[in-house]
């Protein structure tokens, strides 16, 4: 049987304010224990909530940045449950008016195509805090530092339908918000937290599967593996005849596996209603032009105008808009040098093999975009080669000054001097009669081939040093 | 020197008669000779009272001094106090000190007034009879067999028996007012979002509102000019401007429609109480006022609607005394479940326990729409009946309860009777809008309440039409035979 997978994504995503979405505690992350908890996030008694006008402005930044429904009027309601770690006993999210509503963006797939994207609904929400179940004697410590980090939950309707379709989708929901400036996106600090809804379904068949949730799963990787996973898992109870249990599951990153949740983890019955300490939230027309009017330039316009105005391929394109970041290092090494497509050139294979090397962002680039786009003017004025240009990006990268500095301490300027180039290709010459025989022995098209030999033993003696260029003609005069 | 209003101790207290700290001295020996029969406080702190009436002094004498400064005050035990116990009148809190004081409490501090001590009341302001506190049910000055009212019955009783000259209270349903109908005290609840809920334990959110206990309509106008305003910690407080409440105090009433709602006038009104119900608007006539008659259509949903929001809201509220953070835990939990259970079994009492399952069933999955959204469609009828009647009348008048104060233990196993206590306060609840109780007779020596409804943030306009009644008659300043003693 041919199954079609189908799947849902609900990201979490934690909002870049200073301050907590119900109270002015700071979110900063790695704080020491409970020390970012106010009286309003341990919910004493008689603390009310106060709306973080900033987690409103950033989910209607988002709401316009999907082409989405913004909700004029929208509510917070109170999901009860208990959990340590939830110190009131309800978080406050938003069930029937979201603040969000329905909306679409284009996610790039690797072979160069693009597939549209339907959101149902995103609605702001407060995170719970921590339960620590390590060092403390058999008992559970609690920090509540996290408890009221604004979150935005963001709900996919089921239009993805592979792993690579899920990581790409995730990453074109990075990097839209972090051009906006709404979340820093770190997924290793949980700032984007996935919870995927899948199911299987005969290749054909209309109708949806019995789906699971996966919860939690906190990287690309993880989210591809976790769907391999469950896609071989549902298969194989669908192939022997089996039905899959509408269940929440839970990825074990180190065995590879997912697994149910036990059943206390699951809460059945969540009694929203609207919550009554806080109004509901009404914007007008006018709020919402003025935040559309705010907004930056989004990653897929950045990747249509890179295409036209640098005559960049699609893919290339892409990559370099992907992050705002690379983005505007990238324009900056244009902006330097002048030429487009050498600059794309440079910055996705050089820089950005060495960052991934080294595991860097390129806010930690030790080269930076002016040192890079000087380096890329060198080739460009035949100060030096291309591949010397890569040594001296080396050596950039180590750290030993700007590329001038480089190529004059290492003496590593390209030699145009036609007297000097003319003596070394004298000496070539002399120095390979063998070679100079066959050369003037064989037909045009041979002769392509073997001028070879001679430009690279030129290039050896100059210490690659020679303009290729002027070798080429120097040595089509003297071989004649 | 008790049996002063806070504006009569205010001058007294302003031409140097006494100092506050004489006056602090004077209602702290009250409690302490009265308190054990009537059990109206929780808690007394009388080095901190002193301590704040030194202050006042100290303020009266630089000259800087407001009509509350140096006046001892009590707070209903449901509004924090800054290292001073707020219980709730639950075993849940019994050991929790808040290290913040509530708006409420914040503000009239603000103004100069001593804190005496926190007032008992119904466990989490649940009931209508002082009788589910942790710390034992507060009996009536007036009759030591009868109940003084709830959930603010210690408050009230307080007051009546001249323990403090003005306490504070909160009223989801009607608990300022019918406790302060049976004790013989004036007690206004204003308009939904007057008053700050800040730091003032949540029952039922949308519903509970604070407000001011006293003898006299000018007194609820001094403390309600204190407690009054926008919170900007709580979302739910009116941004609409406040005004002095004591400027229009003497306005005439020639001219006042008031309205006589039918649906209170019927059965289930004890003749006397509706007696003494209709001296007073007698009385409103005679100053001119016109009586009408109109008719509150949907006031039989009342009861029903309040008590699936009221509990659903309770249900979610309480939710936060969970043994994890503050307040009561169980012994030696064996794991989570045990602690949640046991935690909650042995810190709530039957009313609030009974109250929270209501509101848990209400808010269910497959439960939700036929009771807590109908419940919330019968509040808007209820509502627009009071927005409709407000075209016609400037106030509304009737009984703020069915008689006077019955007797110790005669409903505790009846919750439902107990529930019909409050079927003329709760609509002001649903719909919002302030609510008044003034003294307007003894039936039995017992007192009763004449009630008044406003249009929303029409507080000025209740405290002047019951200013005017309290210049004309004098039950309001009837005073139990001796505290406590029937």
């Amino acid at each position: 049987m041919q199954w079609e997978t189908v799947i849902g994504l609900e990201v979490h995503l934690q909002l870049a304010t200073r301050s907590k979405i119900f109270s002015g505690s700071a979110t900063t992350f790695g704080a020491e224990p409970n020390t970012q908890a106010s009286a309003v996030d341990l919910a004493m008694p008689g603390m009310l909530p106060v709306l973080n006008e900033q987690a409103v402005h950033f989910a209607v930044m988002f709401g316009l940045g999907i082409d989405a429904e913004i909700g004029m009027r929208s509510v917070f309601d109170r999901k009860n449950y208990f959990y340590p770690d939830l110190p009131k006993g309800y978080q406050i999210s938003q069930f029937a008016d979201p603040i969000v509503g329905r909306g679409q963006f284009e996610i790039q797939l690797e072979d160069g195509s693009s597939k549209q994207i339907g959101i149902t609904r995103a609605h702001l929400e407060e995170d719970a805090g921590k339960s620590l179940h390590e060092d403390f004697h058999g008992m559970s410590g609690i920090d509540l530092n996290r408890a009221g980090t604004p979150l935005l939950e963001i709900v996919s309707e089921p239009d993805i339908r592979n792993a690579a379709e899920a990581v790409a989708y995730l990453k074109a929901l990075h990097s839209l918000v972090t051009y906006l400036g709404i979340s820093d996106g770190n997924m290793a600090e949980g700032s984007m937290r996935c919870d995927i809804n899948i199911s299987l379904r005969p290749q054909g068949q209309q109708e949806y599967g019995t789906r699971a949730e996966i919860k939690n799963v906190n990287s690309f990787r993880f989210v591809e593996k976790a769907i391999r996973h469950e896609f071989e898992r549902q298969a194989d109870i669908l192939e022997s005849g089996g039905r899959v249990v509408q269940e929440t599951r839970l990825y074990d990153a180190e065995r590879d596996e997912t697994r149910p949740m036990r059943s206390k983890e699951v809460a059945n019955d969540y009694r929203y209603f609207p919550e009554p300490d806080l109004l509901p939230v009404v914007i007008d027309e006018a709020y919402v032009q003025q935040v559309r009017d705010s907004l930056p330039e989004l990653p897929a316009a950045k990747r249509h105008r890179f295409m036209e105005a640098y005559q960049l391929s699609a893919y290339d394109a892409s990559v370099l808009s992907d992050s705002l970041a690379l983005a505007d290092f990238y324009e900056q090494v244009v902006g330097v040098c002048g030429d487009a497509k050498i600059a794309a050139n440079w910055v996705q294979v050089e820089l950005l093999g060495q960052l991934n090397r080294n595991e860097l962002d390129i806010s930690d680039s030790p080269v930076s975009a002016s040192a890079l786009g000087q380096l890329i003017s060198r080739i460009l004025d035949n100060s030096i080669s291309g591949k010397i240009a890569k040594q001296v990006f080396e050596a950039m990268w180590q750290g030993e000054g700007s590329a001038d500095d480089i190529i004059a301490a290492r003496g590593l300027k390209q030699v145009s001097d036609t007297g000097a180039l003319e003596a070394m290709v004298d000496e070539v010459i002399a120095n390979n009669a063998a070679q100079v025989e066959q050369f003037l022995a064989a037909d045009d098209a041979k002769r392509k081939k073997l001028v070879g030999f001679f430009v690279g033993q030129v290039m050896k003696a100059s210490r690659g040093q020679a303009n290729p260029k002027m070798v080429n003609q120097l040595l089509a005069e003297k071989l004649k | 020197m008790y049996q002063q209003t806070v504006a009569e101790l205010a001058r007294g207290l302003r031409d140097k008669q006494f100092s506050s700290v004489e006056l602090t001295r004077h209602f702290s020996a009250r409690i302490a000779e009265l308190n054990p029969q009537l059990n109206a406080f929780i808690t007394v702190d009388e080095a901190a009272a002193l301590a704040a009436a030194v202050a006042a002094d100290q303020r009266i004498a630089a000259g800087d001094a407001g009509p509350l400064t140096g006046i001892p005050i009590a707070h209903k035990d449901i509004f924090c106090t800054r290292g001073m116990r707020t219980s709730c009148g639950s075993k849940m809190l019994d050991n929790f000190i808040p290290p913040y004081d509530a708006t409420v409490v914040a503000r009239l501090n603000g103004a100069g007034a001593v804190t005496l001590g926190k007032t008992n009341l119904d466990e989490f302001a649940m009931g209508s009879s002082n009788e589910n506190s942790f710390y034992g049910a507060v009996r009536n000055p007036w009759n030591a067999d009868a109940v003084p009212g709830g959930s603010s019955g210690g408050s009230a009783a307080a007051v009546a028996a001249r323990m403090a000259p003005a306490a504070t209270g909160t009223d989801t349903g009607g608990s300022i007012r019918q406790p302060a109908a049976f004790c013989g005290i004036t007690g206004l609840k204003p308009t939904y979002g007057r008053v700050s809920r800040l730091g003032m334990v949540a029952y039922a959110s949308s519903l509970d509102q604070g407000g001011p206990m006293a003898h006299t309509a000018e007194d609820c106008a001094l403390l309600l000019n204190a407690m009054a305003g926008h919170d900007p910690l709580d979302s739910t407080s009116s941004a609409t401007a406040t005004e002095d409440y004591t400027a229009g105090l003497s306005n005439p009433l020639q001219g006042l429609r008031i309205g006589l709602p039918r649906e209170y006038f019927g059965d289930g009104l004890d003749a006397a109480t509706g007696d003494c119900v209709q001296a007073a608007l007698r009385e409103f006539e005679a100053q001119g006022a016109e009586l009408v008659e109109i008719s509150l259509p949907n006031s039989a949903l009342t009861i029903p609607a309040y008590y699936i929001i009221a509990p659903a809201e309770a249900s979610t509220n309480l939710s936060r005394f969970d043994g994890v953070r503050y307040g009561h835990r169980c012994e030696q939990p064996g794991d989570l479940h045990d602690l949640y259970t046991r935690t909650r079994e042995e810190g709530f009492g039957a009313e609030v326990k009974r109250r929270i399952l209501v509101g848990t069933y209400a808010l269910s999955a497959g439960y939700y729409d036929a009771y807590y959204k109908k419940a919330q469609q019968a509040r808007r009828l209820i509502r627009d009946d009071f927005l409709a009647a407000f075209e016609q009348v400037d106030v509304i008048a009737g009984p703020t309860t069915p008689g006077p104060a019955f007797k110790l233990g005669a409903k505790t196993d009846d919750p439902v009777a107990m529930y019909l206590e409050d079927v003329y306060t709760l609509a002001a609840n649903l719909a919002g809008l302030p609510g008044m109780s003034v003294p307007a007779g003894l039936v039995n020596g017992l007192p009763v309440g004449l009630q008044l409804i406003g249009r929303h943030f029409a507080e000025a306009q209740l405290l002047n039409v019951a200013h005017r009644f309290q210049c004309a008659t004098d039950w309001h300043t009837r005073t139990p035979a001796q505290g406590g003693d029937a």
